[in-house]
């Protein structure tokens, strides 16, 4: 197979530590990045390449695992081993720490911000998903815990239009939650993963979810109306698997990204290769066929942790490792 | 840890250690390539302190040397330990301190796996998940109480 994923610059972002997580901000001009360094780093282009523009530190005591940028770009959500979750406000070019979520009894793993910008969900080891609600003085207020989750929650992800929740956890299952009558309640428990549940991404509708594990593999999920039969029947919502990516990675498959631009999916292995899929175009909805179109072994010389697609620029592809670095990609089809 | 003084399993089977290992002349010399093998791996956790007794995982007969698979040339580890009792709730932790002195110890291009000997461990499958969760691992090691207890478990004794 033809080679086309080409490395455009790599950074040494995180030295002598371990970067987790990558994720640009909504207009596709800045890329925040996290690690066991307690830091986050923001990354902008600066001509041909890309350059620290600025350094987050003393916000957290300990591991910084994931970021989120708020919908308006003018936030940053940090979630840390140290049990807290910072906000962060855009002030020109720099950041400044708004204010600190408290709640959770020990390591948040995930942050995540609904598409209106009004609410956030935080999940922890403490097996618990939070909901925050935002007011227009930036006060953060818990309106719901959810416990649904047997163990670990290691994601959330708000669907792209909808106030959809979903979680993945250790405990192998993925939880969609709604609000029915000012209740935030679990709607759907998605099983089919044999290991950990370690990430989950919409596709541009929301009406597929990708899901990647432990078990090495990644799922597609599809929605379907109660009325239509399929699936698993719980209250509206109904979701099933419609397709499972198998044989392609060696280890864990710690992340998987859907681009909502070009609908390719790229993943990060612990086997520290990159691969990215694309969908047959004539295929049944109902049985999707996804074929790998780039596989780039040795992507970095560790584990790859976070794979994100820009947001405007279709392509460009940002990856982040154990090893510390970021590498920023190319990816172009070639018929 | 608990802190009870009533050991899990007061009279454990001492095993003999093994010699050093034997020398080669191509180990004396710098143009042969040497990669990492079995033993070499084996001599890294045989010395490491059990939990509980004052004797080496070696001497606990918890980590034998056929017990370990080294693939040089792909990059990887893997590790079978065999705690002393079923029920041993020591497991993890005997686990953890093999997996960081691996990770210390090893270039950073091997994968580590650390698992119990199949079939000797009540918790079998929840310990081998745990020990295999890096996330888990990493924030086990931020926390300065377990990482004392494993860094004990590392430490050099004085005899």
């Amino acid at each position: 197979m033809k080679e086309n994923l080409t490395l455009i610059q790599r950074l040494n972002a995180h030295p002598d530590s371990r970067c987790w997580f990558v994720g640009w901000n909504p207009n596709g001009t800045l890329l925040a990045s996290c690690g066991g360094d307690k830091a986050i780093r923001i990354w902008g282009r600066e001509g041909d390449s890309w350059v620290c523009k600025g350094v987050l530190e003393d916000g957290h005591q300990r591991t910084v695992r994931k970021l989120a940028w708020s919908p308006c770009g003018n936030y940053l959500a940090s979630a840390s081993f140290d049990a807290t979750t910072c906000i962060w406000k855009k002030k020109n070019d720099d950041f400044e720490s708004l204010t600190v979520l408290e709640g959770h009894e020990n390591e948040v793993k995930c942050v995540s911000w609904a598409p209106s910008g009004n609410l956030l969900a935080t999940c922890s080891r403490d097996k618990s998903v939070w909901i925050w609600e935002v007011d227009e003085e930036d006060d953060y207020e818990c309106v719901t815990v959810l416990n649904s989750h047997t163990q670990d929650v290691k994601h959330v992800a708000w669907h792209p239009t909808q106030e959809l929740l979903v979680s993945a956890s250790y405990d192998n299952n993925i939880c969609i939650y709604k609000e029915v009558d000012d209740d935030w309640e679990c709607q759907a428990t998605l099983q089919g993963h044999t290991s950990t549940v370690w990430n989950l991404s919409f596709s541009a509708t929301g009406e597929r979810l990708a899901s990647c594990s432990d078990d090495r593999t990644v799922k597609i999920w599809k929605e379907y109306l109660a009325e239509s039969g399929q699936g698993e029947l719980i209250g509206d919502i109904s979701w099933k698997c419609v397709c499972t990516l198998s044989g392609y990675h060696g280890r864990a498959v710690y992340d998987v990204d859907w681009c909502r631009l070009t609908g390719a999916l790229a993943t990060a292995s612990g086997d520290d290769a990159v691969r990215v899929f694309k969908e047959e175009s004539s295929t049944d909805p109902d049985q999707p066929l996804f074929s790998l179109a780039a596989h780039m072994p040795k992507a970095h010389s560790q584990d790859v942790n976070s794979v994100a697609w820009n947001p405007k620029e279709a392509g460009l592809l940002a990856t982040c490792s154990d090893s510390g670095d970021i590498a920023i990609w190319r990816f172009q089809e070639q018929d | 840890m608990s802190g009870g003084t009533q050991l899990e399993n007061a009279n454990p089977v001492i095993f003999e250690r093994s010699g050093e290992r034997l020398q080669t002349a191509a180990d004396e010399d710098e143009d042969v390539h040497d990669p990492i093998d079995d033993r070499e791996i084996f001599d890294l956790i045989r010395s490491i302190n059990d939990p509980e007794h004052p004797l080496s995982l070696e001497e606990l007969n918890v980590v034998e040397q056929v017990r370990v698979k080294v693939n040089d040339a792909e990059s990887n580890v893997g590790v079978e330990f065999t705690p002393t009792i079923p029920h041993c709730s020591m497991a993890t932790l005997i686990g953890l301190s093999i997996k960081v002195k691996l990770l210390r110890s090893l270039p950073d291009r091997f994968k580590i796996d650390v698992h119990i000997t199949p079939g000797t461990h009540a918790s079998e499958d929840a310990v081998n998940k745990q020990l295999a969760d890096k996330e888990r691992v990493a924030a086990a090691l931020e926390n300065s109480s377990l990482l004392e207890v494993v860094n004990q478990c590392l430490s050099t004794r004085s005899v």
